[in-house]
């Protein structure tokens, strides 16, 4: 079943329809506008990560630390999502932790190279961001999760759990 | 959460897979379609804040659906490799048992031809798009689903068809099925470029 270009496309024109409809007339800065665009797309994806996760954990037994769960966003919840495997996992075993995709499902459309980098990781990847975060939330962690590209369509997440 | 009763959907994704030997690969083949119906969800969730009332979400998800469908005709052609129809009774055939099995995984029955053979109903006994789904009270006129029609639309334009696709029936707002009534309008000249007369 080809569903995974349905959410390509549906979220292509999500981002397309957001970017649009706030960009604001009153001359305001573009990167408030932006900004603004990312805190939307963000949160619908938390919403729709928390949504993910409890269904994909529900017959799980529960995780053994931390690192056990971002092992899990690695494997198999990035494969549900986003069709493999997370390249690489670096942390420094005191919260933060960068994820390392080198073909970035929603990147390869895009380009191949430096065209859309200004655009790209803010809003582009904004959504993802959210799930991500949606998904460690309903895991009992609290994030802030931001992306960084630098060759498309290689990409990197940056976790950092919020210790309460 | 405006949308969301969290239970599990019965039917959610009717895929055989060839793949699907193991259990492991077949919770993951079961489940890949949740995203996109969650994001749907998350979608519409949003455009009803960004709008006063249902009309005017209901325009904007026609008309991302058709920014969609211009696009997703080119995918399906080069997945299906179906050939130009001929007449459209064939055009519904392949709207259903391809398309719709293609991309959301069930097979809508194509029923309630009208007598001069331009307009007729795709019957879907289950929506994969409303799954997790209730729509609250105050908001009778919102037809949850219309990126559908304008997917179609779309797509259809972009091989030369005008058509009209509205819901009849919707699963949602009680009814018993979910009914696509599509009606052809005409057929589009294909443009010639300019300087080219």
């Amino acid at each position: 079943m080809a569903d995974e270009v349905l959410f390509d496309f549906l979220h292509m024109e999500m981002v397309s329809h957001v970017y649009k409809e706030h960009k604001s007339s009153k001359g305001e800065s573009e990167s408030k506008e932006r900004a603004v665009c990312v805190s939307i797309l963000e949160g619908m994806g938390f919403r729709v990560g928390q949504g993910l996760i409890e269904r994909m954990t529900k017959d799980s037994p529960s995780f053994k630390d931390e690192l056990d769960m971002m092992k899990f966003i690695c494997k198999d919840f990035w494969t549900q999502v986003f069709r493999k495997q997370i390249d690489n996992l670096r942390t420094n075993h005191q919260g933060t932790y960068v994820l390392q995709d080198n073909k970035f499902a929603l990147l390869t459309q895009l380009s191949n190279g430096k065209q859309y980098l200004e655009e790209a990781p803010k809003v582009y990847l904004a959504y993802s961001c959210g799930l991500v975060r949606g998904a460690l939330s309903n895991l009992g962690l609290e994030s802030v999760v931001t992306a960084e590209v630098s060759l498309m369509p290689s990409c990197k997440f940056q976790v950092v759990i919020q210790k309460l | 959460m405006l949308f969301y009763h969290h239970g599990y959907a019965s039917g959610a994704c009717v895929c055989v897979c060839i793949c699907c030997v193991f259990k492991s690969c077949c919770r993951l083949c079961l489940q890949n379609s949740e995203l996109f119906t969650l994001t749907y969800g998350a979608l519409v969730t949003q455009l009803c804040k960004d709008y006063e009332n249902d009309e005017e979400v209901n325009k904007q998800l026609d008309k991302m659906g058709y920014n969609i469908g211009v696009r997703l005709i080119e995918d399906f052609l080069a997945r299906s490799s179906v050939g130009r129809c001929q007449d459209f009774r064939e055009t519904a055939d392949v709207i259903a048992k391809v398309a719709f099995k293609m991309y959301l995984g069930v097979t809508p029955s194509v029923t309630n031809w009208s007598p001069a053979g331009d307009e007729f109903s795709l019957i879907l006994e289950s929506n994969p798009l409303v799954d997790f789904v209730e729509l609250p009270d105050n908001h009778n006129a919102l037809i949850y689903s219309n990126l559908l029609c304008g997917v179609l639309r779309g797509a259809l334009e972009m091989v030369q068809m005008a058509v009209d696709v509205r819901f009849a029936q919707d699963t949602l707002r009680g009814d018993n099925v979910t009914e696509l009534r599509m009606k052809f309008i005409k057929r589009i000249e294909e443009n010639l470029p300019a300087g080219d007369e």
